[in-house]
């Protein structure tokens, strides 16, 4: 008999296992100093990247400035530290929408079952079948190209991936004796919902939280890339990199830094979602 | 020399021991029991003798088979063993085998690997074998599918799989199970008549003691990774020597006592009464524009319980017992019928107008391990029907409540500030039963609650089922394919076949003389230890 | 088995039908009349006014939807502003590159992918293991065009071994076109790679915990036979789920990569079409994409009742 995704609910063995996750505990420290960096950018950056200073244009990294700087004179360490605002702003809320909008629909449709569930489905193959980056080529060049729009993009596209998670889960979870028990108590599916299939689904809904976070960290970065996401004066890494691509015969460190920043963030990302899945899954601790 | 032969085999798990020094052996063409609750290291002595045990085991001691040295032997070696000289049956059908292979396919396999024969010849040899545990070439060709199979015939496959090169020794553990009292006997009289047939030793591993009286020429009792007692089957389950081996022969036959029994024919109002119920449920497509035929689950089933009746529903599984009372649950929706609940109809009303009904209608499920959220704690587990109260209680007269409840099941009220967990199988079969005495309801439908369970837990379990309907007056609908917990604990019982009732009558009279072709199928497979021992003394005269 | 491809199908027919409304309906509410953008601001009122009337601009929505949708099954794709060629030409020209950078991509993953998840799901907890998933775990994380970047800078930069960007078309032969495409399809694919290496290998370990891999291994099969014979069958199903969904990505993936390498394909071909707003262009390219998708997918589908008997449900 599948044992589904219920875990015992021993909040300290998990703390101890995540602790001893090495996955967990690499991608949590990554997490936590990009966060860090991002947050420090507010209050301190090594130059101001407002100020373009020409005679400091193009300069390779140096003792002066470590990652060099861009052909406006501007330090590329201080442009990634303010970069990482806008990648993790924009992941976050688009992250934010497909949870608030894709999880009631996947628990609604698990609960409901029928032509709602059958809806949602269809709804799903729809949205999937425009792939990804092309909907949000199409929608930023609708309304403009923008940061906003660009989590609006993303965001749409996170919708289908959490209905889909949470209505997984919470299919698996209906047939299972408590819910048929809590029923039998005279229990509404909403109650029911709130009070047993959200707890044991929000594992997996974290897990894929920080998978579509490292994803759209990507999206964001490919769309700026492409124009069509943050604007100049803001800063953000897929712009860089853009702007890099030109001076890449004389200047290939201009294209360097921001794609490893990019990297190692999605990387944190994924290590702590792997991370938690281990720590999480009672799948993968099934003892025998 | 003996065909296998283990002497102080240990094992261990990660620093955990699983076998403590466990003696066993078994002679060219014997039946060896092996019985023993769970966690008792019966199924890892199966997997120590194929060296399938899990990566992180490390086992010591002597294991030997036809005279090699199994912890010794090289991974090729044992690979040229096992499937040719010693076969393995599992206790989980439906999942042995693989899906995406043709059981021909999965037979030929190790004949082809072992003996290097060609395709047709492998076949050939497949086809024999299949033939032999009861499929015939005719209705299951060698290109079917697992999932084309129920679970009998797969396990038929898996047997036909372990036994195609005619194994020196064979394992089985658990191997009926899975299965309902009338298929298990049909498997085990297969594995019987294989046995005798050709030679072969069988390790059957069992927690029933009354399949193994029938079985097993010596019997090995085992606890906690040791062996408590072992001797010839007859003489060690009729002698009882060990404490241990009473204790579970006592288990197994327990009946609770219970003096006073509520008769059908009293007077009182029917509590429960169901009237021509039916349930369809839709037919799987035949093609994308016709639906194929409705499957009828239950057809056209009527009968009632009085207040503080104990009653079993009995029937072989996919009889349409359980869909039955999903529907008395008000879970479910009957096609045509009607269920009348305290004089009151169940259908047509929302969960608002059932509340009522519910508050006085409880459950209790088999898994003791699903039917808990893990993430709550036993007060709010146990107080959740509470909210079908019209006021609710205040947290003090709920802890109050819940307290008296798990003190009503033989636990104590700080038991509430676990979690599920916490527990043994038998207390969270416990705890199910107090959430479902908490609203004091009058009846308690209960679907498989003990045959998950240990046999001395199983008969505590029992007891206390017994002392609530004695004491609470509540009444019981149990839903079971077991007879011994129908006789143990009902005055009634209804026996199922196909969706139709066949019968019904009071317990003792249908368990004794059964008339309907399916109450004396069921009666005839259930294994009675009684009866078993007295056969085989009468056969040593 | 046909009763389940007949529904799959059915339900991709309606998906194309829905996502062609919205398509158009998304490009109905976009400012700009491409009957301006045709002639100019400067055109006169009248003239402005005989071009709207004769390219059926001034007919109700549902009649020019159906002209459209109707144009679309036979092929008639209308005829770009800006290109004043039919849409169904250019669409063939960019094709002639998307379709084999695509197609040399998802072959490059596929043979990349597979061997190392099975490799290591063989050797679970072996460093070679550990090795070959950290690299994935790195190659996930990595954006395809700034690998494109680097490769560029590696191979086309520095050691000249390819073009850095540009397509010679294959009028020029069949050896500089690939060569063109070659690191474009590498860009491509590696990240893809990286992830069907990952879900091979979990696919793999999750049928290898499963009963009937113990049954086989009771049959006396060795564990390398029994990952080839019985596991990695099974486990296909979620390689080929993923499979699919990465033929989707890297057919919008191509947009951005044929942007670093300057090819001319259908994503630089939207992508342009989108900033000039040549909307026949984009409404015909994206149809054609989105059925590429919801064909790919029945081709999934049929894999997967190739693979799983228990959807060829007999009738």
């Amino acid at each position: 008999m599948s044992t589904g995704p219920l875990a015992t609910p021993v909040e300290e063995s998990v703390l101890r296992l995540a602790l001893m996750n090495r996955s967990f505990l690499f991608g949590l420290v990554i997490t936590a100093l990009i966060a860090a960096m991002a947050l420090i950018s507010f209050v301190w950056t090594p130059y101001d990247i407002t100020n373009l200073i020409v005679a400091n244009r193009m300069k390779p990294p140096s003792a002066e400035f470590l990652f060099g700087t861009d052909h406006f004179g501007r330090d590329i360490l201080s442009m990634i530290m303010v970069g990482s605002r806008n990648s993790i702003a924009v992941a976050f809320v688009a992250v934010g929408i497909g949870m608030a909008i894709g999880i009631p629909l996947g628990c609604w449709a698990a609960a409901r079952g029928g032509w709602v569930d059958e809806t949602l489905m269809r709804f799903n193959d729809l949205v999937f079948a425009f792939p990804a980056l092309l909907s949000a080529v199409m929608i930023t060049a609708i309304f403009g190209p923008g940061a906003v729009n660009a989590i609006i993009a993303i965001g749409i596209f996170n919708i289908p991936v959490f209905a889909r998670v949470a209505r997984a889960g919470a299919m698996a979870l209906w047939p299972r004796e408590f819910i048929l028990a809590a029923r039998a108590s005279g229990k509404g599916k909403t109650q029911i919902t709130i009070e047993h299939i959200l707890p044991n689904i929000v594992s997996m809904l974290l897990v894929q939280g920080t998978i579509q976070f490292a994803l759209g960290i990507l999206a964001e970065a490919g769309l700026s890339y492409l124009g069509l996401g943050a604007q100049p004066p803001m800063v953000s890494w897929g712009r860089m990199l853009f702007d890099a691509q030109t001076r890449m015969m004389v200047a290939p460190y201009l294209a360097l830094f921001p794609g490893m920043a990019i990297v190692i963030t999605v990387l944190g990302l994924n290590l702590l979602g792997d991370g938690l899945r281990d720590v999480l899954d009672p799948k993968l601790r099934r003892e025998r | 020399m003996s065909l296998l032969e283990i002497e102080k085999l240990k094992l261990d798990i990660g620093g955990t021991p699983i076998l403590k020094g466990i003696d066993l052996a078994i002679e060219k063409g014997q039946v060896m029991g092996l019985v023993g609750e769970s966690g008792s290291g019966k199924s890892m002595t199966a997997l120590a003798i194929m060296r399938l045990m899990p990566h992180a085991a490390r086992a010591s001691g002597r294991l030997t088979f036809d005279g090699i040295d199994i912890l010794a032997s090289t991974e090729e070696a044992m690979c040229r063993l096992r499937g040719d000289d010693i076969g393995m049956v599992f206790q989980e059908p439906m999942t042995a085998l693989n899906p995406v292979k043709t059981i021909g396919e999965q037979v030929a396999e190790g004949i082809r690997w072992h003996t290097g024969a060609n395709r047709a010849d492998a076949e050939a040899r497949a086809r024999q074998i299949l033939d032999r545990v009861g499929l015939p070439e005719a209705k299951f060709p060698l290109s079917r599918y697992p999932h084309e199979l129920s679970g009998g015939q797969r396990q038929r496959v898996v047997i036909a799989i372990a036994c195609a090169l005619k194994p020196k020794l064979l394992i089985a553990d658990e191997p009926t199970t899975a299965l309902d009292v009338v298929l298990q006997k049909q498997i085990l009289e297969l594995l019987k008549d294989l046995v005798d047939e050709q030679k072969m030793g069988l390790l059957l591993i069992s927690h029933d003691l009354a399949v193994v009286a029938d079985m097993a020429d010596r019997v090995t009792i085992m606890r906690h990774g040791e062996v408590m007692e072992d001797g010839e089957t007859a003489r060690t389950l009729s002698e009882q020597v060990h404490p241990y081996t009473r204790q579970l022969a006592q288990a197994s036959m327990h009946v609770p006592d219970r003096p006073h029994t509520t008769a059908a024919s009293s007077t009182a109002e029917n509590l429960l009464e169901i009237r021509n119920v039916s349930r369809d449920y839709p037919g799987r497509r035949v093609s994308l524009f016709k639906k194929g035929e409705p499957f009828r689950a239950v057809n056209d089933v009527s009968f009632s319980l009085k207040p503080g009746q104990s009653v079993a529903l009995v029937g072989r599984s996919g009889c349409g017992k359980s869909t039955l009372a999903r529907m008395i649950l008000a879970l479910d929706h009957p096609t045509s019928g009607d269920i009348r609940f305290m004089g009151e109809s169940l259908l047509g009303k929302d969960e608002t107008a059932l509340r009522p009904f519910r508050r006085n209608m409880q459950v209790v499920f088999q898994d003791p391990y699903g039917s808990f959220n893990p993430r709550h704690k036993v007060e709010r587990l146990v107080s959740e029907p509470l909210h079908l109260l019209d006021e609710t209680p205040t947290p003090a007269a709920r802890r109050e409540m819940v307290a008296a409840a798990l003190h009503e099941v033989g636990l104590k009220p700080s038991d509430m500030e676990k979690y599920p967990h916490e527990f043994s199988g038998g207390q969270r079969q416990r705890i199910s039963i107090a959430r479902a005495i908490i609203t004091r309801p009058k009846l308690i439908v209960a679907d498989e609650p003990v045959s998950a369970l240990d046999v001395s837990i199983r008969a505590q379990v029992l007891d206390l089922f017994a002392d609530l309907n004695q004491r609470l007056g509540v009444a019981y609908l149990f839903i079971t394919h077991d007879l011994t917990v129908a006789r143990a604990i009902t005055d009634e019982v209804m026996v199922m076949h196909d969706g139709i009732m066949v019968e019904e009558g009071g317990t003792a009279d249908i368990l004794d003389h059964p008339k309907s072709d399916a109450a004396k199928a069921l009666v005839d497979a259930a294994p009675d230890l009684h009866r078993a021992i007295a056969r085989r003394l009468q056969e040593q005269g | 088995m046909t009763a389940f491809l007949l529904k799959r199908l059915l339900i991709g027919l309606a998906t194309l039908l829905v996502a062609s409304m919205v398509v158009f309906g998304v490009m109905e509410v976009l400012p700009g009349d491409p009957a301006l953008l045709m002639l100019g601001m400067n055109a006169s009122p009248d003239a402005l006014e005989s071009l709207r009337q004769q390219m059926g601009l001034n007919d109700p929505v549902v009649i020019r939807y159906v002209h459209w949708i109707g144009g679309l099954a036979i092929g008639d794709f209308g005829r770009s502003y800006t290109y004043s060629s039919p849409v169904i030409e250019l669409i063939g020209e960019r094709a002639a590159v998307s379709l084999p950078l695509a197609i040399m991509s998802l072959v490059l993953s596929t043979v990349i992918a597979i061997p190392v998840g099975l490799y290591s799901a063989s050797r679970r907890g072996r460093l070679s293991d550990t090795l070959a998933m950290g690299t994935a775990q790195v190659g996930v994380a990595i954006p395809n065009f700034w690998f494109a970047l680097l490769l560029i800078y590696v191979f086309a930069v520095w050691l000249r071994l390819v073009p850095a960007g540009g397509f010679p078309g294959w009028g020029a032969g069949i050896w500089p076109g690939i060569k063109s495409l070659i690191l474009p399809a590498v860009a491509l694919a590696l990240p893809q790679a990286a992830i069907l290496a990952r879900v091979t290998r979990s696919a793999l370990l999750e049928v290898l915990g499963e009963d009937y891999i113990r049954t086989a291994r009771a049959k006396g099969m060795p564990r390398s036979a029994v990952l080839w014979r019985h596991a990695l069958r099974n486990a296909m199903i979620p390689v080929l789920t993923i499979l699919g969904l990465q033929f989707a990505f890297l057919l919008a993936g191509t947009i951005i990569i044929e942007n670093v390498f300057y090819l001319p394909g259908l994503g630089r071909l939207i992508f342009q079409a989108i900033t000039q707003r040549d909307l026949i262009v984009v409404e015909g390219v994206v149809m054609l994409l989105v059925a590429t998708v919801v064909v790919v997918n029945l081709l999934v589908d049929l894999a997967y009742a190739l693979v799983d008997p228990r959807l060829r449900v007999r009738t």
